[in-house]
């Protein structure tokens, strides 16, 4: 899962940055970037909640 | 921050700036002290060694290799950048410079000050992550990261955020405001460094005992306060010279701008301090020293990303943001999302960073300039991040992040290096076992 939340980050990442190579509107631009940096909110929490599952547990 | 395209600097500002980041260093003594101060006393000796050793391995591979990618000595014979085309725009991706810093010398006075700021900004990030990984991580472990570090991660991000690289271009070729700014090294040096931290922590795991299996976390509280909070005076003063020589070097700043720069930083940082101490007073019933240590060091990351751009108010108000989030995220981390960070640098160094880089954004006058902030901070979480995290888990195949069980229960101090910091002290035994 772990894996999973940083891919999604990735993702976030070029979404991002499609916004900037495809939009020269800076309202659409800016909401686009902002999309970007929320799904990588998501795929933080995603990678977060993945590390919160081993507690407890010896290594 | 071209330095192809700055005026050159005056020998005024030469010597100033020059003089101002031979205090810097005063900022990693700083941290190093906090980082040891907020781990236990059986492993004291070999955080400060470790502070240390990774400091000289970061600055030998930075010298050799890293300084290569960041390609902040390109006037120099053999430099030059790699770009490709996209949408017709250059994105410039990766700096030549020669190897060993040849041509240092000869290089324009901006360059040389650009290359040791470089080499003082790579000694802080390596240092960060080291903290996270207090009383497990060990000491080959450390240096392999610092190498690591020094020698791919941090080069490819100073080329893109100082080296002319695509997201210092973003004003350019998108009209984004001035492109990616960040003049004290908030992203360069402390988000690169919190994230680093976060994905050592996701890998060393936590202490033994940190998070039983059922019940709540147990606190593991730092063995010296009084390193730790004499480890924040100390890094103001190092914060105030890199801020100020960071608005030379990378905003190009007058030097009637740079009292500001300064004052902007000291406000940031009390601002922080001022609201961490309320929400443990408010939360606690008394101030927590370590927390208002964490925000106190909060509030000069913060200021590293937005000093040298926002006036004195806007200062205040981004320390007391970061202020009321430090203390309230490192408990967050610890208890809800189970992260053993005894330094609390993810929160700090990575939250703190990103938090002034986006209140770069919102406060600068320029349209665009915080869609170029938000472009950087998601770089910093949607690529460096998840390539931080895959690169030290192939480290960790080789050299092993954590000490083996034994050595965990002894100390650090005792099985890395032999004898512990307090030789005369009888350390107590680890009550933190369930």
């Amino acid at each position: 899962m772990k894996y999973a939340g940083l891919l999604v980050m990735a993702a976030g990442f070029f979404l991002s940055i499609t916004a900037i190579v495809l939009y020269s509107a800076p309202t659409p631009r800016a909401g686009f970037v902002l999309s970007g940096v929320a799904v990588q909110c998501l795929g933080l929490f995603v990678a977060m909640r993945a590390h919160m599952e081993t507690r407890g547990e010896d290594r | 921050m071209n330095l192809q395209a700055a005026l050159p600097l005056t020998d005024a500002a030469f010597a100033l700036t020059l003089a101002l980041l031979l205090l810097a260093p005063l900022a990693i003594a700083g941290v190093a002290l906090i980082n040891t101060g907020l781990g236990r006393s059986r492993s004291a000796a070999q955080a400060l060694v470790g502070n240390l050793a990774m400091v000289a391995v970061a600055a030998i591979v930075f010298a050799v290799v890293g300084a290569v990618f960041t390609g902040n000595l390109a006037g120099t014979p053999g430099g030059a950048g790699h770009s490709f085309v996209v949408a017709g725009k250059p994105w410039n991706w990766l700096g030549a410079g020669p190897f060993l810093l040849g041509g240092l010398g000869s290089a324009t006075p901006l360059s040389q000050l650009a290359v040791l700021f470089e080499l003082l900004a790579v000694a802080m990030v390596v240092m960060i992550p080291w903290g996270s990984g207090a009383d497990r991580l060990r000491l080959s472990a450390g240096l392999a990261i610092s190498a690591v570090l020094a020698a791919l991660v941090f080069p490819l991000l100073a080329h893109w955020v100082w080296a002319g690289g695509w997201l210092s271009q973003l004003g350019v070729n998108f009209s984004l405001g001035a492109g990616f700014l960040d003049g004290g090294g908030a992203a360069t040096a402390h988000v690169l460094g919190g994230i680093s931290a976060l994905a050592v922590v996701w890998i060393a795991g936590s202490r033994r005992g940190k998070f039983p299996k059922e019940g709540l976390a147990t606190a593991m509280p730092g063995h010296n306060a009084v390193y730790v909070v004499f480890g924040c005076l100390l890094a103001l003063v190092g914060w105030l010279a890199w801020n100020v020589a960071g608005a030379v070097i990378w905003l190009h700043a007058p030097l009637a701008a740079l009292p500001v720069t300064a004052v902007n930083t000291l406000l940031s940082a009390s601002g922080a301090l001022f609201a961490t101490y309320t929400v443990t007073r408010v939360r606690f019933g008394k101030p927590d020293a370590s927390l208002c240590a964490n925000g106190w060091l909060a509030g000069l990351v913060a200021s590293s990303a937005c000093a040298g751009l926002v006036t004195p108010a806007e200062s205040i108000f981004v320390g007391l943001a970061a202020g009321v989030f430090t203390p309230l995220l490192v408990e967050l981390l610890e208890l809800a999302v189970s992260i053993d960070d005894p330094s609390g640098a993810v929160t700090v160094h990575a939250v703190g960073g990103l938090w002034g880089l986006l209140a770069a954004g919102v406060f600068a006058p320029q349209p665009g300039q915080l869609v170029a902030q938000l472009i950087g901070i998601a770089t910093l979480l949607g690529l460096v991040l998840p390539g931080v995290y895959l690169i030290f888990r192939v480290l960790d195949r080789f050299v092993p992040f954590r000490v083996d069980p034994d050595g965990e229960r002894i100390g650090m101090d005792l099985h890395e290096l032999g004898g512990g910091a307090y030789p005369e002290f009888v350390i107590h035994r680890d009550d933190s076992y369930r």
